[in-house]
């Protein structure tokens, strides 16, 4: 990130007062997205369905997230008598905070010069960046599995186990996938991957295979459709949450929408650039302004509502997966493809290091660019031919399906009744 | 005893999943800006009603707003129902009407044969469906009720065109 040498960082009392300032800032801005993020997902839904959606409540049926609101507020919280009391009043809470607090290290726009000094538009500027936001998002997983366990009913512990089984497997191609975005800005501070992708050259363009596998694996981390397994409704009743009601299943739905504005907004700011405004480095320059702030808010805004969107209308398109193709899926392809692009990523940037382009370059873009074409086709006319999804008997060895093919022709005569 | 399994061959090389997602993608996009709504928005916006419409009945009345029917006994006895009561009286002039008439929308089952067979075309089913209550009993209709309607009366089957209205 440019700093500009005139504008000096806050003093000590200022920078308490504006981090208070811009949590709560922040805080109330983010309830108020999350739960307009509810309404978006019942409209668009309702739009990709041919029907009308909520339309009820205030104009166009915006005012239905208050009445939502109030109702979840008002409603009665049963507690059934078969509960683990302490983990089961826990659970919720641990979904909603880990949801909650990973905005904390997401940088949403350029710094902003006051009187006082230059204050950066991120809440904790942390330098482990965004390790810290996978540690929290694997703590995600123990609210969910927690409310599983202390629910003390088969259907939310088998949600629960889903639940740590799938995030647990997504969590290494997601890590993996990062690997290549910590080549190419070689940090891991949320604001320096920002910095890098100024130039124009985002990691979409470069690593095209990495922000892939990335936005799978959100969507397996955010457990909504396809992989919206520990919820399975035809399979588990309401999976994790079946025992839960009023506030407290408000909580863990208040949770998925927040993970899913905080998965869009790390796909944004590790692949698209954050806050930065494409095809013009007016924002890129060193001089600090208020409109400047307010312009990459406005664009950072528009990236990540349109990543959650993308998460609505997968939602809205794709049925839910088996569990053990979403298992294979993990394991067999997205793991390797991770780690074979890791090396073919790691020896592109050697080579064009070593040949002088500069990382910046539009000539950079253009090599990494064909790689990730040459990839991409690959995938699209060799790999998804059957080989992505596998069929239930791919599991089993192949002399097993002969012979299981042979016990049914034997068998045949017995089905249709012919002497042999 | 084994199980048969049967064991399908997979067209690997026609399955996707990728290239199917991308289709079902347009697919969803395209029914999002370009909607085919069907749902009407029942309270604000309603259905016309076929002119032959069987719903809730109606009275109609003479023009000094006595109710035409002469209590013939006609439609409690056509009712395939049995929902009409009815129970006659007659003036000192020798004029008969009904002293109780009483129609249950509950039994009825609104096949009009009242109103076909009704001498005086007195009794209508009328072109009305919404007649929620909150109470079981307020559903039997009595005489002042049925003569308080004011909506519009279904027009009979004409047998000689048949598909007309």
């Amino acid at each position: 990130m440019q700093v500009d040498p005139t504008m000096q960082p806050l003093q000590f009392w200022a920078f308490m007062i504006f981090t208070i300032l811009k949590m709560v800032l922040i805080f109330s801005l983010y309830m108020l997205v999350v739960a307009y993020t509810t309404l978006a997902e019942r409209k668009v839904s309702a739009w990709i369905q041919d029907r009308h959606g909520p339309n009820r409540v205030g104009p166009w049926g915006l005012l239905q997230v208050i009445a939502d609101g109030v109702k979840n507020f008002l409603k009665e919280e049963t507690m059934p008598g078969q509960v683990n009391k302490p983990l089961f009043v826990l659970a919720p809470a641990i979904a909603f905070c880990t949801a909650m607090i990973t905005w904390a290290v997401i940088p949403f726009g350029a710094p902003m010069p006051t009187p006082w000094g230059r204050v950066d538009l991120i809440v904790a500027d942390l330098p482990i960046g965004f390790l810290y936001v996978i540690g929290i998002a694997s703590l995600g997983v123990y609210g969910i599995v927690l409310a599983g366990w202390s629910s003390n009913n088969k259907y939310a512990l088998l949600g629960g186990l889903r639940a740590s089984a799938q995030m647990v497997s997504y969590e290494i191609a997601m890590g993996m996938s990062l690997v290549c975005v910590l080549l190419m800005s070689g940090n891991v501070s949320l604001p320096a991957i920002v910095a890098q992708q100024q130039a124009g050259n985002y990691n979409v363009i470069l690593i095209s295979i990495a922000a892939f596998i990335f936005l799978v694996s959100a969507f397996a981390e955010t457990n909504r459709v396809p992989f919206d397994m520990p919820e399975a409704e035809s399979e588990l009743v309401a999976g994790y949450h079946a025992e839960y009601s009023g506030m407290k299943f408000s909580m863990f739905f208040i949770a998925e929408y927040a993970n899913v504005l905080t998965a869009s907004a790390m796909f944004v700011t590790l692949f698209l650039g954050g806050w930065d405004i494409p095809f013009t480095s007016w924002d890129n320059s060193s001089q600090y302004s208020v409109v400047r702030s307010l312009a990459t808010f406005a664009m950072f805004a528009a990236k990540l509502y349109f990543f959650v969107f993308f998460f609505i209308w997968i939602r809205w398109t794709l049925p839910r997966f088996r569990y053990d193709q979403l298992m294979s899926l993990g394991w067999k392809f997205m793991l390797p493809l991770a780690l074979a692009y890791i090396v073919i990523v790691a020896s592109a940037v050697l080579g064009l290091d070593a040949s002088g382009v500069a990382r910046t370059s539009g000539a950079f873009a253009a090599a990494m660019g064909g790689i990730n074409l040459l990839l991409v086709i690959l995938i699209f006319v060799i790999i998804d031919r059957g080989r992505l999804i596998s069929p239930a008997y791919s599991r089993l060895e192949r002399e097993r399906v002969a012979r299981l093919r042979k016990v049914t022709a034997d068998r045949a005569h017995l089905v249709h009744g012919e002497d042999r | 005893m084994t199980i048969n399994v049967k064991v399908m061959e997979r067209p690997v090389g026609e399955a996707s999943y990728v290239r199917a997602t991308l289709k079902g993608l347009a697919l969803t996009l395209k029914h999002l800006v370009d909607p085919h709504r069907v749902t009407i928005q029942y309270p604000d916006e309603k259905w016309d009603l076929s002119p032959r419409w069987r719903g809730t009945h109606r009275m109609l009345t003479t023009e000094d707003g006595k109710a035409k029917c002469v209590a013939c006994g006609l439609c409690p006895t056509v009712c395939p129902a049995n929902c009409i009561k009815l129970v006659p009286g007659e003036d000192e002039e020798g004029n008969r009407y009904p002293l109780v008439f009483e129609i249950d929308e509950f039994r009825c089952i609104f096949c009009g044969y009242c109103q076909e067979v009704c001498p005086e075309e007195a009794i209508h089913l009328g072109r009305h469906y919404e007649n929620a209550e909150f109470q079981r009993d307020k559903f039997v209709y009595d005489l002042e009720r049925l003569t308080a309607q004011t909506h519009p009366v279904s027009e009979l089957w004409d047998p000689a065109h048949p598909k007309g209205e």
